[in-house]
């Protein structure tokens, strides 16, 4: 296919739907947070419009680095198991009949239509003392007793990962689909194992999928305000948490906007980092 | 969860919307005869459940003014959209419950209209705690309902009932507590102050609050979950997961009438009595109608049945009330309660919430 450039603004007109939605749903309210972000907090009221530091110098403390960290430890830690999890699980997927990818594929789905509150308090039944699955350790006779799993950070790493996991499988999927079973075969003429042409061969083929992935469920967990709450200790919250305590039960808007442009410039900062990354393979 | 109830009610007002539209061609006389109408705001869940059922269909026949009612999340989410949207000249609601605290911070931008008082005919049988007014004496907000926040336990769990709020310390409860997570909301600096400090009169210094806010960091091992719903902690109260904590009395009376083994207790301090007023958006047109709800509202008999059906703390002094002694020790206790420092949670806010997302985050 032949591709010539664009001559006339009529050229343009694909690209217009698209700008106008952009503008519409990231650079106004985005625009419209950041204004608010330099806001001057009435701690008797609501705000004022102005020009002060003052949220984001509340903002740079040890306190507040330290919830940043953990929130992203914690996002960043979700994006490894789920892609850990699912690049091999989806690989196998992949090499079953269509039948049987269909069947699994609906399955995953099914799991997206559940809300976050549901995610959070099945598990948070699954981990209690008195309904959880430890009762069916004890059956079996595993544990001497019953115990709670939650409040633990293990729960929330659980319950986080069990909510991202649909969304990695269905991103990974059309890349694997897509991948040329000659490479592999390739492989295998040549003497390579199946696992070793599994990490050999697939997983550097799909590197940019894996990047991009990897990004992608650590923005969705970045996010993420229930679960932390459910199934974890108030050192567990991330910064999401406390933003939504600043806007919802302080009214602190200014602050809670300043906060949530601190993790939209990180979320930026990180897809500007794949993009490097992007065209750095390309140039390869 | 505020965010379920907030998704469910969409659906449910645009079901009703459709309703009201299909009433509208079918029987234009009933719209004629319902064209007065007050859009009610009140907490979502329990509280609009009851409020649908007990309030409103009287209401509406005894004034022929027909009642939306919308679910509003607790906290100050309310406060903030009636803000934004009167900034817009719209009002979701004309009259809201609001907390006291968002009573006090939506009278910095005038955002309640004042009340006249002269149309309500129980105004001066309203306790003084329930009137919230102006700094220039306008009054801002009548006390819609009130509540306990009182210490509960499993039964099976605690066999004795504690007497005292001193025992979110006692060392043998490590990990079995379910306290509110906010300094807002929880009121915990007053319960501290009056079980170890004397009284919430220590927390008129910051020296003061400092030494509460040390007690209260002796409580964090004892605390399993610090919960902002309800929902939360209520499941888990009633299987015995996390057997003590602080909860509404109403709520844990009708899970223990339910056959739940909990139980709700006012401590030799008090239980911690807080409440919602009703405001009026300036926003809203509907001022008479607005001023028929809440002299319906703070009739002796209304707050009786209120009592009674919702279990909620009457407005209005005792005297005038036609609830029977057993009836009123079953929503209030004559021990003195806790009335929280609703002045610090506005005048030092932002100093506080930072302190306790310190003490229990760090």
């Amino acid at each position: 296919m032949r591709r010539e450039a664009p001559k006339s603004v009529a050229d343009y007109t694909p690209l217009f739907f698209p700008a106008l939605m952009l503008i519409v749903f990231f650079v106004v309210p985005f625009s419209t947070m950041i204004a608010v972000s330099f806001f001057k907090r009435n701690p008797a009221g609501f705000y004022t419009p102005d020009f002060v530091f003052d949220n984001y110098a509340r903002f740079l403390s040890v306190f507040f680095g330290g919830v940043l960290g953990f929130s992203l430890m914690l996002a960043v830690l979700v994006a490894v198991c789920c892609v850990a999890i699912a690049f091999p699980f989806t690989y196998l997927l992949t090499r079953r009949p269509r039948r049987v990818q269909t069947l699994w594929l609906v399955g995953l789905l099914s799991v997206l239509s559940l809300s976050e509150v549901i995610i959070g308090f099945a598990w948070s039944t699954l981990f209690s003392r008195t309904a959880g699955i430890t009762n069916l350790f004890v059956a079996i006779g595993l544990m001497d007793k019953p115990v709670a799993l939650l409040p633990t950070f293990g729960a929330v790493l659980t319950g986080m990962v069990y909510q991202a996991l649909p969304y990695t499988i269905l991103v990974l999927y059309p890349a694997l689909v897509r991948l040329d079973p000659t490479l592999l075969e390739a492989a295998r003429t040549l003497g390579a194992s199946p696992v070793r042409a599994f990490f050999n061969v697939v997983a550097p083929a799909l590197r940019n999928t894996i990047v991009a992935t990897l990004i992608m469920v650590f923005v969705f967990a970045l996010g993420s305000y229930l679960l932390p709450q459910i199934l974890g200790r108030p050192q567990h919250w991330t910064l999401s948490v406390l933003i939504t305590d600043q806007a919802i039960y302080q009214s602190n808007m200014p602050f809670a906007a300043a906060m949530a442009v601190f993790l939209v410039l990180i979320s930026l900062a990180l897809v500007g980092m794949t993009l490097l990354v992007g065209r750095k393979e390309n140039a390869l | 969860m505020n965010r379920l109830i907030g998704k469910s009610l969409t659906r449910r007002r645009v079901l009703g919307a459709g309703l009201a539209t299909a009433g509208m061609l079918a029987m234009p006389s009933i719209l004629r005869a319902q064209d007065k109408s007050l859009k009610v705001g009140v907490y979502g869940g329990y509280f609009k459940k009851s409020f649908d059922e007990h309030v409103f269909p009287d209401f509406t026949k005894a004034t022929g003014i027909a009642v939306e009612s919308v679910a509003e999340p607790t906290g100050e989410a309310w406060l903030v959209q009636l803000e934004q949207a009167a900034k817009a000249g719209q009002a979701p609601a004309d009259l809201s419950m609001m907390s006291q605290t968002s009573t006090i911070k939506g009278q910095s931008t005038e955002l309640w209209t004042p009340l006249d008082t002269s149309k309500f005919k129980h105004y001066n049988d309203l306790l003084p705690r329930f009137v919230s007014k102006y700094p220039d004496g306008r009054v801002a907000g009548i006390g819609a309902v009130a509540w306990w926040i009182t210490l509960v336990t499993n039964t099976d769990v605690y066999k004795e009932a504690p007497t005292s709020w001193a025992a979110l310390w006692d060392k043998g409860n490590e990990d079995k507590l379910g306290l509110l997570a906010l300094a807002s909301n929880s009121f915990l600096l007053e319960v501290t102050a009056k079980t170890f400090m004397g009284g919430t009169n220590a927390l008129d210094s910051e020296d003061g609050l400092n030494k509460a806010f040390e007690k209260l960091a002796e409580v964090k091992p004892n605390v399993r979950l610090w919960y902002r719903d309800e929902a939360q902690f209520e499941q888990a109260l009633k299987s015995g997961e996390i057997p003590m904590g602080q909860y509404y009395h109403d709520v844990t009376g009708l899970a223990a009438a339910d056959g739940f083994h909990v139980r709700s207790t006012f401590p030799k301090e008090g239980g911690i009595q807080d409440s919602g007023n009703w405001v009026l958006s300036r926003a809203s047109t509907k001022v008479d109608e607005a001023h028929t709800f809440i002299d319906y509202m703070s009739q002796p008999s209304m707050q009786g049945l209120m009592s009674r059906k919702v279990g909620t703390t009457p407005t209005l002094k005792k005297e005038v009330l036609d609830l029977k002694p057993e009836e009123f020790a079953a929503v209030s206790s004559d021990i003195e309660p806790i009335i929280p420092r609703y002045d610090l949670y506005t005048s030092k806010a932002d100093w506080i919430n930072q302190k306790w997302t310190e003490l229990i985050v760090g």
